[in-house]
């Protein structure tokens, strides 16, 4: 067996006391990094990456810290979501949905233990799915054209409707605002600046980091301000911590599921942790249907993200490992890492550098089991960090705020559009539009204008290009049902369910 | 709240680390793990391995606008900084000569020298029906919409002038014709390709080594004087009878207020660097072919390429 020999080789060099400790010690920084709102793996990974040169370390040992650091940093992500309501990173934007509700109810310890094991459980398969079927889900790219890419970003948009808002109105007009701040930057396809009025920083487009962390944590000050330190969101009583083996029980088919529809998302380059973690969670939301109380706080709206978006992650090396082609933006990183460490990732690593590979998959198995018996029982160590009063914890998170933007970007325009986008936050949370789409169309929309644009460019112009394949088509059914079937089912309930971003 | 705290001094720590005090410094004018950053990286090291300076170089990440960010705050804020380098490549002179920086010109820095190249290089898929440079150049001539090139770079960028310079020798003139969609990276551009979305990639041989290992793709020619070393079946442009060579080159520049003895020492220092094994070692490993010019040659070099891709520029549109 190659696969068992293969893996014998990893285990030899991921089982060193050093590259074990290591190991230990990323997954513990990821877990407090993902934890941060603003603070996700994407820039948890580039601010540690300095620290790799400094210490020196090989190859192998930077690839294992650094892994251990982005599948630690997805962990921790749901920990905010769960009790802030402000997500650790834009992966664990879905945890929000339910697991806020859930820590509402008084059960706030459940939900952490719940999101713990369904990461684990998401991340172990797509580990094991890293390690079998890397050569050969590497070719899923190959079928990936640009109307394919398309119409994947439309599912992603027409969906959003039903999910973010019980207005599609209001969530249309969020996607559009993103859409349009998408917008900003030079235009691939003709080299031309548009809407930079004339700035040099505006020339690459808006960060993502910066609108989200705009969006959601300095919103959430803005907030505080409002209510003079008196109410705040941010009050959810914990009770005994205790581990919910009924909800694991009953999760264990939505775990399974949405480890399989999140590990697929994450192979798809560009699509990442975040389309994972969406994709498990409207698959899971429709599978139970209108009686399963979606974005009330029911253990599935937990664990269908959580195992999607760790799945994701796992799924995302994929891409990254074998094609050289990041399937997110932390991958991407990585991908960084792995270029000034002179490994250049394609379809040879597997064969030229074995102790590379197999090296990372073995310790990102070991990280996987670390992370759970660190966030397990650490659960009552996280939760503390609730009970510090409002007054200190947002003065707190505005300060990593402004720090972890200025450290990704080092520029002082990017800390006013932040604030910028604090006040479009607050303006559009009291106008209860959702925010959650602004984020998604700052996110898919330049991917999805290219990959209309190129397929133009492909087809002299022909619209029925974007028909022209089975799996497009497929994709375009997918949205069409996935936008209209939200407003048949309200008119079903009898009282729409309001979801809250 | 200790967690928390323990984050922020971490944080605030690697910030300090980045800010040592008088020692060189490099800007990569691009994120973690470009070609930018792979050449401050690994000049600066070797620079000092080899005791060209006798401080380890400090390299400055500062992307934005494709390297304009770091070219305005090098020519508005730091324009007679004699330890100051700064990353550049052929994507430098090519937004130079498109204007692509807001206003500013290639004569507002000096360009100290280039030591090593990234071949370009014009791919298909392995099963493709062309098998030479030439069948690709005629069927685009037969038919302009029949082949359409994907690349790493926008449209207008240097990927994308490559098969135009390539066309234009070959006598085909009506090059606004010629499709071309820019991907991100070169990795996708061939993905694109090999998935048969595209009919040519048009990139770097660096892109292409990891595919061709592989098996996956064709390399119909490299834009070079000789064939490269270690690729040696690779036929050239020049030798199937298309004169145009086009590589990507990796070398610095530094601030135009600087003494002409400050320009030489850092020209003296690169051409140390280019001569070292570790270089050579650095070269291979990442599929640059050698190319050193240093010093006054280099800064001619330099503002003969931008004044031919300003021209080639106008002629597709790319500019007024």
């Amino acid at each position: 067996m190659e696969i068992i020999d293969n893996l014998a080789l990893g285990f030899s060099i991921a089982l060193s006391p050093y590259t074990l400790m290591l190991a230990i010690a990323g997954c513990f920084l990821g877990t407090i990094i993902g934890a941060l709102p603003g603070l996700g793996p994407s820039n948890g990974v580039a601010i540690l990456i300095p620290l790799t040169f400094t210490m020196g370390l090989d190859a192998t040992a930077a690839l294992v810290l650094m892994t251990s650091v982005y599948y630690g940093a997805m962990y921790g992500g749901r920990i905010s979501s769960i009790l802030l309501n402000i997500p650790g990173d834009e992966p664990a934007l879905m945890t929000t949905l339910d697991g806020y509700p859930m820590a509402k109810q008084g059960r706030a310890g459940d939900a952490l233990v719940l999101s713990g094991v369904a990461s684990f459980v998401g991340a172990f398969l797509a580990t094991v799915g890293l390690m079998l079927l890397a050569p050969m889900l590497a070719r899923v790219a190959y079928l990936f054209g640009p109307a394919e890419y398309f119409a994947l970003y439309l599912l992603a948009f027409c969906t959003l409707g039903g999910m973010a808002s019980n207005n599609q109105a209001k969530a249309a007009l969020a996607s559009c605002i993103g859409l349009g701040i998408a917008m900003i930057g030079v235009d691939n396809s003709s080299g031309l600046p548009r809407l930079t009025g004339g700035n040099l920083h505006l020339m690459d487009g808006i960060d993502f980091l910066v609108a989200i962390v705009g969006l959601f944590a300095i919103a959430e000050v803005f907030f505080f301000i409002e209510s003079h330190g008196k109410a705040s969101s941010i009050g959810v009583k914990l009770e005994k911590v205790t581990i919910p083996w009924k909800d694991i029980m009953a999760t264990k088919w939505t775990m399974l599921r949405a480890s399989g529809v999140g590990f697929v998302a994450g192979i798809l380059p560009g699509a990442g942790a975040s389309l994972g973690s969406f994709l498990a969670y409207m698959t899971e939301k429709s599978v139970a249907g209108k009686d399963g109380g979606f974005g009330t706080g029911v253990p599935k709206g937990i664990a269908a993200p959580e195992a999607g978006n760790n799945a994701a992650a796992g799924g995302a090396l994929v891409p990254m490992l074998t094609l050289g082609v990041p399937g997110s933006g932390t991958t991407a990183v990585l991908l960084a890492l792995l270029m000034t460490l002179n490994i250049t990732p394609g379809p040879t690593l597997f064969t030229d550098r074995p102790e590379v590979v197999w090296g990372l998959i073995a310790s990102l198995l070991i990280a996987n089991i670390v992370l759970l018996l660190m966030n397990v029982p650490m659960v009552k160590i996280f939760v503390r960090i609730l009970t510090v009063p409002p007054w200190v914890l947002l003065p707190g998170v505005t300060m990593i705020s402004f720090v972890g933007i200025y450290s990704l970007s080092g520029s002082y325009f990017d800390l006013l559009l932040m604030i910028a986008f604090g006040v479009l936050g607050y303006v559009l949370r009291k106008l209860d539009i959702p925010t959650v789409p602004v984020i998604l169309g700052i996110l898919l929309g330049g991917n999805m204008e290219n990959a209309l644009r190129r397929a133009m460019v492909l087809s002299d112009g022909d619209p029925m290009f974007l028909f022209s394949t089975p799996i497009a088509i497929g994709l375009w059914l997918a949205a069409i049902a996935g936008f209209v079937a939200p407003m048949f089912l309200r008119n079903l309930l009898k009282k729409p369910q309001a979801v809250t971003d | 709240m200790q967690s928390k705290t323990f984050k922020a001094l971490m944080t605030g720590a690697f910030l300090t680390i980045g800010s040592g005090a008088m020692a060189a410094e490099c800007i990569a004018p691009a994120n973690p793990g470009g070609g930018w950053d792979f050449t401050c990286r690994q000049i600066g090291k070797i620079m000092f391995d080899i005791g060209a300076v006798d401080k380890p170089v400090q390299v400055t990440n500062m992307a934005g606008a494709g390297g304009g960010l770091a070219y305005t705050h090098v020519v508005s804020e730091r324009n007679d900084d004699a330890d100051l380098i700064v990353a550049a490549s052929s994507a430098t002179s090519t937004r130079l000569a498109q204007n692509a920086y807001a206003g500013m010109t290639a004569d507002q820095v000096r360009f100290v020298g280039a030591i090593g190249a990234d071949p370009g290089v014009i791919v298909v898929g392995k099963d493709s029906s062309f098998n030479s440079l030439g069948e690709l150049i005629d069927a685009i001539k037969a038919d302009p919409g029949s082949v359409a090139f994907a690349g790493g770079s926008a449209v207008g960028g240097f990927d994308h002038l490559k098969p135009l310079m390539i066309l234009q020798r070959a006598g085909f003139t009506d090059i606004t014709k010629v499709k071309y969609i820019g991907v991100d990276g070169g990795a996708d551009a061939i993905t694109q390709t090999v998935g048969g979305f595209t009919q040519a990639m048009t990139g770097d041989m660096s892109e292409v080594v990891g595919f061709l290992k592989a098996g996956e793709v064709k390399v119909l020619a490299v834009l070079t004087d000789e064939r490269i070393p270690g690729f040696e079946d690779i036929p050239t442009a020049k030798e199937q009878g298309f004169d145009v060579v086009a590589v990507n080159w990796r070398g610095l520049y530094i601030p135009r207020g600087v003494s002409d003895d400050t320009f030489n020492s850092w020209a003296d220092k690169l051409q140390m660097v280019a001569d070292s094994a570790e270089w050579k070692e650095a070269m291979a490993a990442n599929g640059l072919a050698p190319f050193t010019k240093v010093g006054g040659d280099f800064q001619s070099y330099v503002d003969g390429l931008v004044a031919e891709i300003n021209q080639l520029s106008k002629d597709i549109g790319v500019i007024q």
